[in-house]
């Protein structure tokens, strides 16, 4: 692993309280991440990772334990780039408009934004979609603009849940490959929230497995494969299965 | 572009044709004109009195327009309010179901006493019976963000303000036009109404008066009147919402070509 920690996590726990009763998500969960690496959080569906990426963003307070990023644990909004679950691109805005919001609430020079927005788009296969609206785009175009938006924030961390989880296979494949180009590219540090295995298998250099509710950190893992990875690898298989046999054990569907 | 011609001619044929039948009923049972006149009598009288029912229908369009702004803004800042005031939503949501409640006709003659017989009176029937759709559709337009866009915002850093101006406004104006269409057909009303109750100009004047004269002709060319400033007030209400929620235009854009 290369780089400083550039986030650490620190004993979080949360407990989402109902009426009555109470609901503990997050049970002392503790972990560092290191400057441009990526990071794959994986645990069944409905386990508290969406909860607790929330937390790394600062839309949520942990009940206990603290959250560091880049050396200050006060406020974090605006601190990390944060991708919810959906791609929540604005109907009313152009793939350009949507591209550059971030800078766009952070008083930042849209003309300058918008120039490399611009370079992105074309870079990324969107040239010439720029001034169509998120409705005209296919499934696949909108999650790309959508990760655009998020590396447009100009933060070095960066905080995606599920992004691809609403895409078709094929799709899928495609945009995995095409983000894995994009990382290796803007070095960025990457935490990604997913329930799918092989997924996890395929970008990270690292996985963190995280247990049923109350989400305990499981297993912290190291993915010693060459990249780039092949899917049909019978020691990427081999690793799946590991993997797959301890979520498993949780009584998780996969 | 066959679909349209469809549009436009099928609505006329079927106008054109229950004008001919009415047409030929009045004929057929010889109807009294201070009944029921003929259309076409009622076309006569309208292009006779084009300059008069002009200068009332201006008098009334003039009640219609001032009412709905103020209907319209009032609705919209009241769903404002109500929005980012759970305490004042609390408070006011019954009050001003429980105002829809009560008849305008009701409140018409109070305002006639209120404010005599002048332009004023007629404004606040319009405004308040054009306000209502505004509140129910704005109040559901702001709410129509999801909690993650409201998170993918805050998580850029984004202030109560910016998320007002940027995401909530506009994710609302769709929602906003529909309410204003329907607000403009009840001012319309409201208006009417309004000069019912006392008025000495307006198109609601000219009727009561053609009325009590049994100049049965008048007032329907003072409803065609009416029918044609409502109609014009949509369409305008229609080409303005295309042009500032052209994202949905451009929907349909796709799903057409």
């Amino acid at each position: 692993m290369d780089g400083a920690t550039t986030l650490q996590v620190e004993n979080v726990s949360k407990i989402y309280h109902e009426r009555s009763t109470s609901i503990p998500v997050l049970d002392s969960i503790s972990f560092d991440l290191r400057a441009g690496t990526w990071t794959t959080l994986l645990g069944p569906s409905g386990c508290g990772k969406t909860t607790l990426l929330k937390i790394l963003a600062g839309l949520e307070a942990p009940d206990s334990g603290r959250v560091i990023v880049e050396g200050s644990d006060s406020s974090r909004l605006g601190a990390t780039a944060y991708l919810p679950q959906h791609d929540t691109l604005l109907p009313w805005r152009t793939a350009l408009g949507n591209a550059i919001l971030a800078s766009e609430i952070g008083g930042k020079s849209i003309d300058d934004t918008k120039k490399e927005a611009l370079e992105l788009l074309d870079h990324f296969g969107l040239s010439g979609f720029e001034s169509l609206y998120p409705s005209q785009l296919s499934g696949g175009m909108r999650q790309r603009l959508a990760l655009i938006r998020t590396f447009l924030t100009h933060r070095s961390i960066l905080l995606l849940d599920e992004p691809l989880g609403a895409l078709d296979p094929l799709t899928r494949a495609t945009v995995q490959k095409w983000l894995l180009g994009v990382w290796s590219e803007l070095k960025k540090t990457v935490l990604l929230v997913t329930h799918d295995a092989e997924e996890a298998l395929l970008l990270s250099d690292r996985i963190l497995v995280l247990t049923e509710r109350p989400a305990r950190l499981q297993l912290d893992q190291a993915v010693n494969l060459e990249r780039p990875r092949d899917r049909g690898s019978s020691d990427l298989a081999a690793h799946k299965s590991q993997l797959l046999s301890l979520l498993l054990k949780e009584g998780a569907a996969v | 572009m066959k679909d349209k011609w469809v549009r436009i001619l099928a609505p006329l044929l079927l106008l054109l044709l229950l004008l001919g039948a009415w047409e030929i009923s009045v004929h057929w049972f010889d109807v009294k004109p201070f009944i029921l006149p003929a259309p076409s009598q009622v076309l006569i009288t309208f292009i006779d009195n084009f300059p008069m029912l002009t200068w009332h229908g201006a008098v009334t369009f003039l009640e219609i327009l001032l009412g709905l702004l103020l209907g319209g803004l009032g609705g919209i800042l009241l769903a404002i309010i109500v929005f980012y005031s759970p305490v004042l939503d609390k408070a006011l949501y019954p009050l001003i179901i429980g105002s829809q409640m009560i008849p305008v006709f009701a409140i018409a003659p109070i305002l006639i006493v209120w404010m005599g017989f002048g332009l004023w009176p007629k404004v606040t029937v319009a405004a308040l019976i054009s306000f209502f759709p505004l509140v129910v559709n704005v109040s559901d337009g702001l709410r129509e963000p999801t909690e993650e866009a409201v998170d993918l915002f805050r998580s850029m850093g984004a202030t109560r303000r910016q998320i007002f101006w940027k995401l909530r406004l506009p994710a609302s104006l769709p929602a906003l036009f529909s309410g204003l269409k329907v607000s403009a057909t009840l001012a319309v009303v409201g208006a009417t109404i309004g000069e019912w109750v006392g008025s000495h100009q307006g198109l609601g004047y000219l009727m009561l008066q053609a009325n009590a004269r049994l100049r049965m002709s008048l007032v329907f060319a003072a409803i065609v009147m009416l029918a044609i400033l409502g109609l014009f007030l949509f369409g305008a209400i229609r080409i303005i919402e295309r042009r500032v929620v052209h994202w949905r235009s451009a929907k349909a854009d796709a799903r057409g070509g």
